[in-house]
């Protein structure tokens, strides 16, 4: 099966400081794949590169097969591609539904229509989407009264609106209570699975990790430096060393 | 022309780079720690030389002429500092926490008080200063006489820069510019007086700009001219070098000055049988190696991405149509106005000020349009006003062409004008932006009143009266008052439309925008165009209603002017800036008509909107809406 | 001014703060003993960062009491708080990441002022703080900027020792670093506290309350919901229901 993102050889450098030194990985359809590792290991970068904010130094990305490298992060928002930010992003003086019938406005292209209420367009399948995160019950209120919780539900609602094939998604569940964090991660587990989406995210909340990825790689100084099972990645040598640590937190993880 | 005449303009245009760079150094480091552009920058240039010139020959008298005239730039300089520290602990301070556009509003109505204050000191002729004792000479340098004083002034920029840099690198109070630069809570959770940080950072930049006019004494006279001119060159050469860099400030200061003197060394020149006087053409040149630097540096030579600035206060409430008690006042003002010439026989003088209404509801709306939905808030609308005018005028006069086709050609004169100018500023955010625009806003009213050919100079252009049926006062009127309604209907639609969700939708998130496919640049790019366009129509009628247009109509005035009248009716509502420009122009009519003084009673009235209501008027009733316990 | 050993070093009593318009903390109360560890915890919003930003006066706030060792700050600004013996250590670090780490320590070497009536800590000289953070030593003409998360947060510490505070305000000092640094983390919070440092830290990481504190206060919507020994959190019912 070919992979939905397939990363080759990325190379990026800040002044003296090499940011990403040959990362290569790949996600299959249907795929959870975490990406961990101590701050300022490269995740942002490497997620940036895949997003299309950053132009690496060299290697490629590729998206179902297409070479996307450098693209404008609009254009791979076209190719199928959809994102969560760490701090999630809506627009707050539009209500939840016309946050999403913008993002789907925005995905068939219709950007530039002058005269039609853009409120009378897709609405429906808008409603669908808030429906399948959760958020139907909130569609009227303004984006910037709910609740951050909500936010990041209406993040993802819009996330989907392209009908993406891969979604990248910084830090899902940063800034929720723990109880929301599980049903937050395990909605798109359910979504990953209904959709045959593929995920890539970070993620600094170890339960997330060990308790829903299917497959986990992690960055230290800019290098790959394990790929693996939930399992293999718990117990290598090289990641305890460098980011799990030995003792309580690694228990804390099991 | 020769190599001598190209080395005597090379030092001219260091000396004038020496001046440039101190009012944009100060600019830049004031910003750097305050995070305020201060538009009141050029004014402390320009009270620094009229001080000096004041100060000079009477510090002469008791102390000798040849200190006299240094003591007197070096007083200047320090008069300036001291005002500057004033102005920061009585202004400023309040302002810290107020959103961008307020502080912007408020320097500048700092800039008018200041304009009119050394207008009431120093009167309205230029004043001219002393020359330099010691330095009054020139020296021969290859068979071409260079004046010392342009040496000096030459050598006086790069000192700056060195001690500026020393300064910042090697001492505490440097270390500390550069912290709180970053992150000023920080510097004060450590212990140290920010405030008192604040102010002495202000009172430095003052004084350097200050310093820079005062040097100016033996090369130019004190004029009230020079406050907005330089203003518009030291954000010309702030945008140019990057926001908060020192170095970059001095090398755009060089390249931008170089650029003006080799334009001068080269005079009239032909190229393939057209003549150019190309020393015509300085302003052309800073235009272009603004664009030049831009295009492969969109954040100037030394600058880097700035984070977007907090917008201040809360989210906008989500767009509604009219409820139906608004629909039916709009319905019953729509009638008012379009029954005014009835009522102009009852009352000659209404049509008239209706008339101005209408041409400022457009303008104003076109303004709200991009400062609104699109969070542009631009300090150089006047501009595509400006070349709707004289577009139209330039139609009627020159060409003379039928009177909608001359409409049109304003139009789309406006129209080109800020496909042009936009392309640059879409891609900038916040005071970027506002300067940018400001900018431009500067090189078309200089073009205007330099390139007389087309422009008529600062006469302008008269006799611009529309042909029948619009000959009439109830021609025109009917005609303004329908292209006004359509202009109003259309920018209204398009902000319900997906264009104008996108437009909003890039305001409220840049990030979320390009994360779905919204193509911001193009959208903004677009919006602003479009904006253009209806301000330029707006100029149009302007133009037709008066029957001549000059320069002074297109200035920078009329620009804050827009800005006022939107923040009068609230920014947050599309009906708000319609209201506030019928607010502004009745207000313009009764009080400002009385007194010489108007500037000065504009900037007290800025002043107190922004100081009365420090998150905007409409910010003020939206409260219910906001978002509680938003911020952990 | 008693300064006998039951003054507590840092007592609040019925603080509100906003940001802007909204009210963030309803009238909170707590307090820390001299020497004593004191854990914040609580979901994000709760109101954790405000009450140290609070207590810093870097949001708007009101108080029946807020002092340090008996002495009254409630309208001093942000400065003042520092000099009178407050570390600060926020969420996110807030590392100057344009000066180097000398850099940055030289800046907040002057934090309190004993000649202002300052209560000065424990002395922390270089060679104790590298001992402390071996990590820093070796680093000492790097930008901040060019840091990892990890040797930004151990910075964060260091700037607020060596200005030689009583009290030391430390907001989420794990969060968003990796769990090999949280453990580093919690062997310099001991140290700290063996110095005779008080330390008030918000976590949510529970590794690192048990370790190093002495007693917890739950918040929740800008109020203190529970409080009680490190003990008594795990087995407590308002705690669990809050959490889940």
């Amino acid at each position: 099966m070919t992979a939905i993102l397939e990363v080759r050889e990325l190379t990026k450098h800040y002044g003296g400081v090499r940011a990403l030194d040959g990362v290569s990985f790949s996600i299959a359809p249907g795929e959870l794949l975490a990406l961990i590792g101590p701050n300022g290991a490269g995740k942002s970068t490497c997620f940036n590169i895949v997003n299309g904010q950053l132009r690496p130094d060299s290697g490629t990305v590729r998206i179902l097969g297409r070479d996307v490298t450098g693209l404008p992060s609009r254009r791979i928002a076209h190719l199928g591609v959809g994102r969560t930010f760490q701090v999630a992003a809506v627009f707050g003086s539009m209500t939840a539904l016309e946050n999403v019938q913008a993002a789907l406005i925005a995905a068939r292209g219709a950007v530039f229509g002058f005269w039609r209420p853009a409120t009378t367009i897709a609405r429906d399948e808008a409603m669908a989407l808030l429906e399948q995160t959760g958020m139907a019950g909130e569609a009227e209120r303004p984006a910037a009264a709910l609740a951050y919780g909500d936010v990041k539900r209406l993040e993802l609602a819009m996330a989907l609106a392209g009908d993406p094939k891969l979604l990248l998604m910084d830090e899902p569940t940063a800034g929720m209570a723990a109880a929301e964090r599980g049903e937050m991660i395990a909605l798109v587990q359910k979504l990953t699975r209904s959709r045959g989406l593929a995920v890539l995210f970070t993620e600094h909340s170890m339960d997330v990790v060990f308790g829903h990825a299917d497959r986990v790689i992690v960055l230290a100084r800019g290098r790959l430096i394990a790929d693996g099972t939930v399992d293999e990645v718990r117990t290598d040598l090289r990641v305890r060393e460098v980011y799990l640590g030995g003792t309580a937190a690694a228990e804390a993880a099991g | 022309m020769s190599l001598d005449a190209l080395l005597f303009q090379a030092v001219n245009g260091l000396a004038s780079a020496s001046g440039l760079f101190l009012v944009a150094a100060g600019l830049s480091i004031i910003f750097g720690v305050t995070r305020i552009v201060n538009m009141a920058h050029g004014s402390f240039y320009m009270l620094g030389l009229y001080l000096a010139v004041t100060l000079a020959p009477k510090i002469g008298t008791w102390i000798g002429g040849p200190f006299g005239f240094w003591a007197g730039i070096l007083a200047a300089a320090l008069v300036v500092a001291a005002l500057g520290a004033l102005i920061e602990m009585t202004l400023l301070r309040r302002l810290y926490g107020a959103p961008e556009l307020y502080q912007l509003l408020a320097t500048f109505a700092l800039l008018l008080v200041i304009n009119d204050a050394a207008l009431f000191l120093w009167g309205p002729e230029d004043i001219l200063g002393p020359r330099a004792p010691g330095l009054s000479g020139s020296v021969m340098l290859l068979g071409r006489r260079l004046p010392e004083y342009d040496i000096f002034l030459a050598l006086i920029g790069p000192a700056v820069l060195i001690g500026l840099h020393l300064l910042l690198a090697r001492t505490r109070f440097g270390r500390l510019i550069r912290a709180a630069t970053q992150d000023r809570e920080m510097v004060a959770a450590l212990g140290i007086n920010e405030a008192l940080l604040f102010t002495m950072v202000f009172a430095l930049g003052a004084g350097i700009a200050g310093l820079g006019g005062a040097l100016q004494m033996a090369r130019e006279p004190a004029s009230l001219t020079l406050d907005l001119s330089v203003l518009g060159d030291a954000f010309v050469v702030v945008v140019v070098g990057g926001m908060g860099s020192i170095r970059g400030a001095y090398l755009a200061a060089v390249l931008v000055a170089e650029a003006k003197a080799l334009c001068t060394a080269l005079g009239v020149v032909d190229i393939f049988g057209f003549t150019f006087n190309m020393s015509r053409l300085t302003l052309v040149a800073e235009f272009l190696v603004m664009a030049l630097v831009l295009i492969v540096r969109p954040h100037g030579l030394f600058g880097r991405p700035q984070p977007p600035a907090a917008r201040g206060g809360p989210a906008e409430p989500p767009l509604r149509p009219f409820s139906a008690p608004a629909r039916l006042l709009a319905l019953a003002a729509v009638a008012l106005f379009a029954a005014m010439p009835l009522i102009g026989t009852l009352v000659s003088y209404a049509p008239v000020l209706a008339l101005d209404m209408l041409v400022a509801a457009l303008f104003a709306a076109s303004l709200h349009f991009i400062m609104g939905p699109g969070g542009m808030a631009s300090f150089g609308h006047a501009a595509y006003f400006g070349l709707g005018a004289y577009g139209t005028a330039y139609a009627v006069t020159a060409l003379s062409l039928p009177t909608p086709l001359a409409f049109a050609t304003g139009i789309g004169v406006a129209a080109f004008g800020a496909v042009l100018f936009g392309w640059f500023c879409v891609r900038l955010e916040g005071v970027y932006f506002a300067m940018l625009t400001l900018a431009f806003a500067q090189i078309v009213w200089s073009v205007a009143f330099q390139w007389e050919e087309v422009t008529g100079g600062s006469n302008g252009l008269f006799d611009v009266w529309p042909e029948w049926p619009f000959d009439s006062r109830t021609g025109l009127y009917l005609a303004a008052f329908v292209v006004t309604l359509a202009g109003l209907l259309l920018l209204r639609r398009l902000v319900f439309a997906p264009f104008g969700m996108a437009l909003r939708a890039a305001r409220d998130s840049r990030l979320r925008a390009e994360a779905s496919g919204i193509p911001v640049a193009r959208v903004r790019w677009l919006a602003f165009a479009l904006a253009g366009a209806v301000c330029g129509a707006a100029g149009g009628l302007f133009a037709f209603a008066k029957g001549s247009i000059s320069p002074e109509a297109i200035s920078v005035g009329r620009s804050i002017d827009g800005l006022v009248m939107v923040l009068i009716g609230g920014v947050q509502s599309l009906i708000g800036p319609v209201v506030g420009a019928g607010a502004f122009t009745l207000l313009q009519d009764s009080v400002m008509r009385e007194t010489d003084y108007w500037r000065a009673l504009l900037g007290l009235i800025i002043l107190a909107v922004v100081l009365l209501f420090p998150f905007g008027i409409a910010g003020g009733l939206s409260r219910g809406l906001r978002r509680p316990g938003g911020a952990r | 001014m008693s300064t006998s050993a039951d003054t507590p070093m840092l007592e609040i009593d019925g603080l509100e703060a906003w940001y802007g318009e909204a009210k963030i903390l309803f009238g909170l109360s707590l307090a820390v003993a001299p020497g004593e560890a004191v854990a914040l915890v609580g979901r994000n919003g709760a109101g954790k960062s405000t009450t140290m930003k609070a207590v810093m006066g870097l949001v708007r706030r009101r108080a029946r009491r807020l002092a340090l060792h008996g002495k009254d700050m409630a309208g001093l600004p942000t400065y003042a708080v520092a000099r009178l013996g407050i570390g600060y250590v926020p969420e996110d670090r807030r590392i100057f990441t344009d000066l180097t780490v000398g850099e940055n320590l030289d800046l907040g070497s002057r934090a309190v002022r004993p000649g202002d009536g300052g209560l000065i800590g424990p002395d922390w000289p270089r060679e104790a703080l590298f001992a402390l953070f071996p990590n820093l030593a070796a680093l000492q003409d790097r930008l901040g900027g060019q840091m990892s998360g990890g040797e930004q947060q151990m910075l964060a510490v260091a700037r607020a020792l060596v200005g030689r505070p009583a009290l030391l305000l430390l907001d989420e000092p794990s969060e968003g670093v990796a769990p090999i640094i949280v453990e580093q983390m919690i062997g310099a919070l001991a140290a700290l506290k063996a110095s005779g440092l008080s330390l008030l830290i918000s976590e949510q990481n529970t590794a690192l309350c048990s370790a190093v504190c002495d007693r917890a206060y739950v918040i929740e919507q800008g109020e203190v919901r529970w409080q009680g020994s490190m003990d008594a959190l795990d087995s407590a019912v308002e705690p669990t229901r809050i959490f889940g």
